[in-house]
């Protein structure tokens, strides 16, 4: 049954809180941070109206939000969190907990530089440095798939198959402050979509049966033991598996509340506009894909053969799916909003490179750093960008395979 | 109300902390464990940070722990518990739970108390979740191999404060953690040590019938990081209480009450033994004894001003 929903007028940061809201989450524990302030602050407002059951513990810093949301996720309750830059930063060690426990929190982190200099300001150094730490990452382009993510997001994390966190990266002012249209689905129909968290069970063999994997209180199991070189790689191997286990279900999922909303995002890992006959094409997360997109149809219009893909995941990272869009096109253009000093080009790039070596095509792939520290990215930029391209797939040769773009010499 | 300690019906009990696990002989942090956990009842949720307790206790593919536990990281037990109250409240809300009561107890040694883990303390305690934090302090980062922490006592030996020419020993003070977490106004607080067993459970028992944070600081002496034998362990607790080195009381609602030995010391101060007692059984203070004889003087200045101190808030002068 599709459902319409209402229109209203909500930030990036509104949308995710808004989402939350509906979620049927029983824990919330954040600390503020520019830009994702606004999400706490809406929350906040829903718990002490009494509009959700949800109990909000306002710790004192990141680390104890994220160990909050352990400890509650670890009791069997659905927690969500929600940060930026120097925050997860400062969670950094317990994202690494969080999956390896295999709890399905839920955060959204509203992308922020990291220090120093100082800045509040959109880039994807925050969440693409925490790319091993073995949580599904989500990249939103707009206030509406921030909305639907954050409810497609509890489902993916909770299924039985996956049991790990996902964090849902929307960027910073760009997204986190801009008001837009955004359709909201119906409180019920949320509800109703992502029901209540079911923790899964575990044999236990001392205990000789199945009993749910939480602290129930009465349930004598150990949360959080210590594994050495005998087992460890075996639990790493199991957060390795679900990951690979949570591409199918994100592709379902994905599927599934297309049908309820009518609004699908690709096939759930990325979004791509004029692939299919292009000779050059960007790849690029996040916001900057609205402007991207616009410049390709511009350029389309023109008669160009130029292709923009968006990806949405990027972890798990989409291989297959790019190589086989990728198969007949000459020269890609990676955009990453992250640096990696002393690496050969930025993480995305090196994915996105790794992804196509075993293509037969194997197109000329060159990387374009941008937007650092919310540094502005222009249609006019995009369109030299596509320029420098399309002179690559006619057989000129690169001055530079990594560019850093629309950064003083 | 607490109820009161019965010990025919604790020997029925089967423990909660399962014999089996890894920790050094002599050491008096599983007899603190099996001291606190027994009688307690359901439902209840152990946390525990980082630290020996913990890795002493669950090398995979075992457990010692009969009773659920979880253990998140080195400084965020007490966030950790925050969470798991929040959860607790938040199922019991929506119906999926009845019990109106959990008892979270968390386990920390002084690194993970005094130390990397004392902003999470605080703010946990600012928020006043229900549950009560055991401290067992074994006065330095043991796990890792005898680092100083801030609970380490002056002048004492450890291998980040050794025993230099020019630097011999800690050249700090212990952080009088019990009074900061007096200072947060938490609805209970005591000092405790496995020797004063009844004494322990008592407190025990006290705190869980109270909401709000609580909190134990059990002194926890360590044969491998204080130099003395095994067979010792009891009889160092005895005279940490006895020279008033690690006085007993409790602070419950306002009021400053000494328990146990140290209540027999305020009534008798002849009882009070020096510090030099508490010492020369520990090869950790060794240096103190023989050449920097300046570090006893100094330490018994320091126990006589906190007794004293202690003295004036109980309403008594010796």
């Amino acid at each position: 049954m599709r459902v319409v929903g209402e229109v209203r007028a909500l930030n990036g940061d509104e949308a995710v809180a808004y989402a939350v809201r509906q979620c049927n989450v029983d824990v919330i524990s954040a600390y503020p941070i520019t830009p994702q302030t606004i999400i706490v602050e809406r929350l906040s407002e829903y718990v002490a109206n009494g509009e959700i059951h949800t109990e909000y513990v306002n710790v004192e810093s990141e680390h104890s939000a994220l160990s909050t949301c352990i400890g509650a996720a670890a009791a069997g309750a659905r927690a969500f969190t929600a940060t930026s830059s120097q925050g997860l930063a400062l969670m950094w060690e317990l994202l690494y907990v969080a999956s390896g426990l295999r709890l399905p929190i839920v955060m959204a982190v509203v992308n922020r530089a990291l220090s120093a200099p100082i800045n509040i300001h959109c880039d994807h150094s925050d969440s693409i440095g925490t790319r091993d730490s073995g949580w599904i990452q989500f990249y939103v382009e707009n206030s509406q798939e921030a909305y639907d993510t954050v409810i497609q997001a509890f489902k993916i994390a909770e299924h039985p198959d996956v049991q790990l966190p996902v964090m849902i990266n929307l960027d910073g002012f760009y997204l986190s402050h801009t008001l837009e249209n955004v359709r909201v689905l119906p409180d019920d129909v949320v509800s109703g979509f992502v029901g209540f968290r079911k923790p899964v069970k575990v044999w236990v063999p001392y205990l000789g049966r199945e009993v749910p994997a939480v602290l129930d209180g009465y349930t004598p199991i150990s949360l959080g033991i210590i594994a050495l070189s005998d087992y460890y790689y075996e639990f790493k191997m199991m957060v390795i598996k679900a990951m690979e286990k949570a591409r199918e279900v994100i592709k379902e999922v994905n599927k599934e509340f297309s049908e309820l909303s009518g609004r699908a995002y690709g096939d759930g890992f990325l979004t791509h506009y004029g692939v299919d006959d292009a000779e050059a094409v960007l790849i690029v997360m996040g916001s900057a894909a609205g402007t991207v997109r616009y410049v390709a149809r511009e350029l389309r219009r023109k008669g160009l053969r130029v292709g923009v893909i968006r990806l949405r995941t990027f972890r798990p990272f989409p291989y297959e799916e790019l190589t086989k869009l990728l198969k007949d096109v000459k020269a890609v253009g990676v955009m990453d909003r992250a640096t990696s000093p002393g690496a050969y080009g930025a993480p995305l790039f090196n994915e996105v490179r790794t992804a196509l070596y075993d293509c037969e095509c194997r197109p000329v792939i060159v990387n374009y750093v941008y937007g650092i520290g919310g540094r502005d990215l222009s249609p006019h930029t995009v369109k030299e960008l596509y320029s420098d391209l399309l002179e690559i797939a006619k057989g000129k040769k690169p001055s530079s395979i990594v560019r850093y773009v629309g950064v003083r010499s | 109300m607490s109820t009161p300690v019965n010990l025919k019906e604790l020997a029925r009990e089967s423990p909660k902390l399962l014999p089996g696990h890894r920790h050094c002989a002599g050491c008096t942090v599983p007899i603190v464990v099996k001291l606190v956990l027994a009688g307690v009842k359901e439902p209840t949720v152990v946390v525990t940070a980082t630290g020996c307790l913990q890795v002493a206790t669950t090398i995979f593919p075992y457990t010692s722990w009969y009773i659920p536990w979880i253990h998140n990281a080195f400084e965020n037990a007490a966030a950790t518990a925050s969470g798991i109250e929040a959860a607790f409240k938040a199922l019991k809300k929506r119906g999926v739970i009845n019990d109106d009561n959990v008892n979270i107890i968390v386990f920390g040694g002084d690194g993970g108390t005094y130390d990397i883990g004392f902003q999470s303390l605080s703010g946990a305690i600012e928020r006043g979740h229900n549950f009560l934090y055991i401290l067992y302090d074994n006065e330095a980062y043991m796990n890792t191999g005898i680092q100083r922490s801030g609970g380490t006592p002056f002048g004492a030996w450890t291998t980040t404060s050794p025993t230099g020419n020019v630097i011999p020993g800690k050249p700090q003070h212990k952080k009088p953690i019990a009074d900061i977490v007096v200072a947060h106004r938490a609805p209970y607080v005591a000092t405790a040590t496995p020797a004063h067993w009844l004494d322990l459970m008592m407190k025990v028992r006290k705190a869980l019938s109270i909401r709000g944070p609580k909190f134990i600081h059990v002194l926890t002496p360590c044969p491998r990081g204080w130099r003395f034998d095994p067979s010792l362990s009891i009889e160092v607790c005895r005279l940490a209480v006895d020279t008033c080195y690690f006085p007993l009381w409790e602070f419950e609602k306002g009021v400053w009450r000494l328990t146990d030995r140290s209540l027999a010391i305020a009534k008798n101060p002849n009882l009070k033994k020096p510090i030099e007692e508490f010492l020369k059984i520990q090869e950790r203070f060794r240096h103190a004894l023989t050449k920097d004889t300046y570090i006893v003087k100094e330490l018994q200045e320091y126990v006589d001003s906190v007794w004293s101190d202690l003295l004036r808030r109980v309403g008594t002068t010796s």
